[in-house]
């Protein structure tokens, strides 16, 4: 018998590890260290529900476990067989406990291939991985293919980049695999940068070896020799699965020397980014492995020509090279079933915001945004109604009800104003104002334009005043048009991809939500209740029974009034904290 | 730079020397370097910037370049208990902005200072990929998740001397 316990951030954060330190002792106490085995897994995707506990061979599957269930879970479950019902999984709309995690809506509709290891393994063994047919396309392709049988069925699968650009990787390859050089490098980006968006983390988190299978895969299809990975020094625990995993796999042999007695030889070193999100672009990121800033430069020429140290240089995703295996395994035309015509595959999706199953899924492509909010994510947090869903972070759009049945993938995102990116979907309610979802992104690229070429680095903190006036009902509606022509400049003239992209959530929030920009201009109101500048608290006076809960809770003394008198707000010392409406049980302040 | 002025002792000095060294002092080793360098220092002032420059052999503004470039480094020694608020997009729709208002008022400095008595510093970051808690606030290692403004206080005080 296993449990395994979630060892994903989310439920780290949720103390996890208390959970595991708990289940074996209280399995010690018991006597049954020898038969049950606990094992801290990677990321189950569901966290929402975290801490997750899960039970072979009968994959009883528990959510929402405190350190606290350790004695119950393995008093009940363990030794008498029987299910710890109140911490299964309740379906919302049933109303029933749902044991097997296969049977639940989160789960479905999910087909894992990227994530197959997710949740399975302990990450820090690689006895496990093996035991899932780690390695074995690596064997395969040493033993029975050559560089160009590999790059083929890589081209056949019709795997495309899953860092957001969406460029094929079998032809990636071939261009690097042509170039000619006496050392040549794989590179892994996992410098993700997206806010809300932890895709590539919980990959490496949760099966390291994956990602070193197909760095070692994609050295031999192109011949070099040496791969790096490039991960954020934000994410500690992949850095240190990750460490552990190479030393493993070069203790096996796997990683090193003769890899399965060939002459094929391939390292892996990690490399530490340091919080830019401009080094997601290749060129920036090679600079920064080379220790400069990280700023791009022009393409080409392309890494594949000259990249790291000047020579050629193959960079993949984090979760592009995590399908590789896979493909080799199972062949391209299995692959290239799943999925819509020009996007093969599946795509891992960072689910969050105001939704009620946040969490990492993996889905085929052409899966529905509807299908994938209100069917896997469980709808909308609340109650509320479904306002938005934004995809591709900083450089995509915000989609509007209109687009819900639209399937999902590269070129129907990028045609509906949005971009695929890594894979981070926020999901907004009736509560969120557009126009400060837009401003948000903009500060966030403000800050992270590496400041290179002007049309970003000037453009955009433009762009962000622009904004700034909007929400605080400064702006005019010539101000609307400037918004826009100033947007299209800033596509067309920025070097890389940051500010190409950098204009599309403004640009999709005015076609989709143009009625809110006006809202903000012409009546100076905020019509989802969120710019502070558009928002005044007052007291009705009818309701107010004068009882002084808000006067002492006012932070900064804004509120005046006589014992059972009404009350009344200073607009110009109110900071409009929100604290008087919490406390308030009579419903007497309300926002105007 | 930063107006800290920093007396470099003997010992410290052997240390960012020791890990230069590690590194074959080479001077595409710079980012590792610093990682290093901040690691064991806990920030980066201008005078160890110099060491490492000479070190590495290269400009005391090339270093500068890339210590300022990334938000990683920092030049200011942070809080005894430093307090990260997530800014990424999913805690922003669930509110992390105000939390940030209220750890602002509640500590009385702005992001990037640290308190006059050295107990806390501020700062933002951008996703630490437990959106599922959110909105999420880290203080040192310590991650505390769906935090509300009102919840605040009471973060603050388990730490308060």
């Amino acid at each position: 018998m296993h449990l395994l316990v979630c060892g994903g951030t989310g439920c780290r954060a949720s103390a996890s590890d208390s959970i595991v330190e708990s289940l074996k002792q209280e399995l010690e106490n018991k006597g049954l260290s020898d038969e049950v085995q606990v094992i801290m897994t990677g990321c189950f995707g569901f966290c929402e529900k975290g801490p997750i506990v899960k039970v072979l061979p009968d994959n009883t599957f528990y959510v929402e476990v405190k350190h606290e269930d350790a004695v119950e879970i393995v008093d009940e479950h363990v030794i008498k067989g029987r299910q710890v019902k109140r911490l299964l999984y309740q379906d919302p709309e049933k109303k029933q406990s749902i044991s097997d995690s296969k049977h639940m809506d989160f789960y479905k509709k999910q087909i894992r291939i990227a994530l197959r290891n997710c949740g399975f393994i302990d990450p820090e063994n690689v006895d496990e991985y093996i035991g899932r047919d780690g390695y074995m396309a690596l064997g395969k392709c040493i033993n029975e293919m050559t560089p160009q049988d590999v790059i083929k069925e890589i081209k056949d699968s019709g795997l495309r980049g899953r860092g957001g650009g969406g460029f094929p990787t079998g032809l990636k390859w071939e261009i690097a695999s042509k170039n000619n050089a006496d050392q040549k490098y794989v590179v892994c980006n996992a410098d993700e940068g997206d806010p809300g968006a932890f895709m590539d983390r919980s990959i490496l988190e949760g099966d390291p070896h994956a990602v070193l299978e197909a760095m070692a895969i994609c050295g031999y299809a192109t011949n070099a020799s040496k791969g790096l990975i490039y991960i954020r020094a934000e994410y500690p625990l992949a850095i240190k699965r990750l460490k552990i995993a190479i030393d493993q796999a070069r203790e096996y042999g796997l990683l090193g020397k003769n890899i399965f007695g060939s002459d094929f030889e391939f390292d892996v070193e990690l490399r530490y980014g340091a919080g830019a999100f401009v080094c997601g672009e290749e060129t920036a990121l090679i600079h920064s492995m080379e220790g400069l800033r990280g700023e791009p430069t022009i393409k080409p020429p392309y890494p594949a020509e000259k990249g790291y140290l000047g020579k050629p240089t193959n960079v993949n995703n984090v979760e592009t090279f995590a399908n590789i295996p896979v493909i080799i395994n199972k062949g391209a035309n299995w692959f290239n079933k799943i999925g819509t015509e020009k996007s093969k595959g599946t795509k891992v999706f960072a689910l969050a915001g105001k939704i009620n199953n946040v969490g990492l899924i993996e889905v085929p492509m052409g899966t529905t945004l509807r299908e994938v909010i209100f069917e896997i994510g469980g709808g909308i947090k609340d109650g509320k109604k479904f306002k938005a869903v934004q995809t591709g972070g900083p450089s995509g759009g915000c989609l509007t009800e209109k687009h819900l049945d639209t399937p999902i993938d590269f070129d129907n995102l990028i045609a509906a104003g949005s971009m695929m990116g890594s894979g981070g979907m926020i999901v907004m309610d009736e509560d969120d104002c557009m126009v400060s979802v837009a401003k948000f992104y903009l500060d966030f690229t403000v800050e992270e334009s590496c400041g290179k070429c002007s049309p970003c680095r000037i453009g955009n903190k433009r762009l962000y005043e622009l904004l700034d006036q909007i929400t605080q009902g400064k702006a005019t509606m010539d101000d609307l048009q400037r918004l826009r022509n100033m947007c299209e400049v800033i596509k067309d003239t920025s070097l890389c991809g940051l500010g190409q992209t950098s204009p599309n959530p403004i640009l999709s929030t005015l076609d989709n939500f143009w009625d809110e920009y006006v809202a903000h201009i012409k009546d100076h109101k905020c019509p989802a209740g969120q710019c502070k500048d558009l928002m005044k608290y007052v007291v009705i006076e009818e309701n107010c029974v004068g009882c002084t809960a808000c006067v002492r809770v006012c932070p900064v003394g804004a509120i005046s009034g006589e014992k059972k008198q009404p009350h009344y707000i200073d607009p110009s010392n109110c900071i409009k904290c929100g604290a008087c409406i919490e406390r308030c049980k009579f419903d007497a302040i309300i926002v105007k | 730079m930063s107006h800290i002025k920093v007396k470099i002792k003997e010992k410290d000095l052997n240390t960012i020397k020791q890990i230069c060294k590690s590194f074959n002092n080479e001077p595409k080793e710079l980012i590792n370097v610093l990682h290093k360098t901040q690691e064991h220092f806990g920030y980066l002032p201008a005078e160890i910037q110099e060491v490492v420059a000479q070190e590495l052999n290269v400009p005391v503004a090339k270093v500068y370049g890339v210590v300022t470039f990334y938000s990683f480094f920092t030049m200011l020694p942070k809080g005894k208990h430093p307090v990260s608020i997530c800014t990424g997009t999913a805690c922003y729709v669930r509110g992390a902005d105000n939390v940030l208002q209220e750890f602002k008022r509640q500590l009385g400095i702005e992001v990037g200072e640290t308190t006059e008595d050295g107990e806390f510093s501020l700062s933002c970051l951008r996703c630490v990929g437990a959106c599922g808690l959110a909105p999420v606030v880290l203080v040192g290692d310590k991650t505390y998740g769906r935090v509300a403004p009102d919840g605040v206080k009471a973060i603050i005080d388990e730490y308060k001397k």
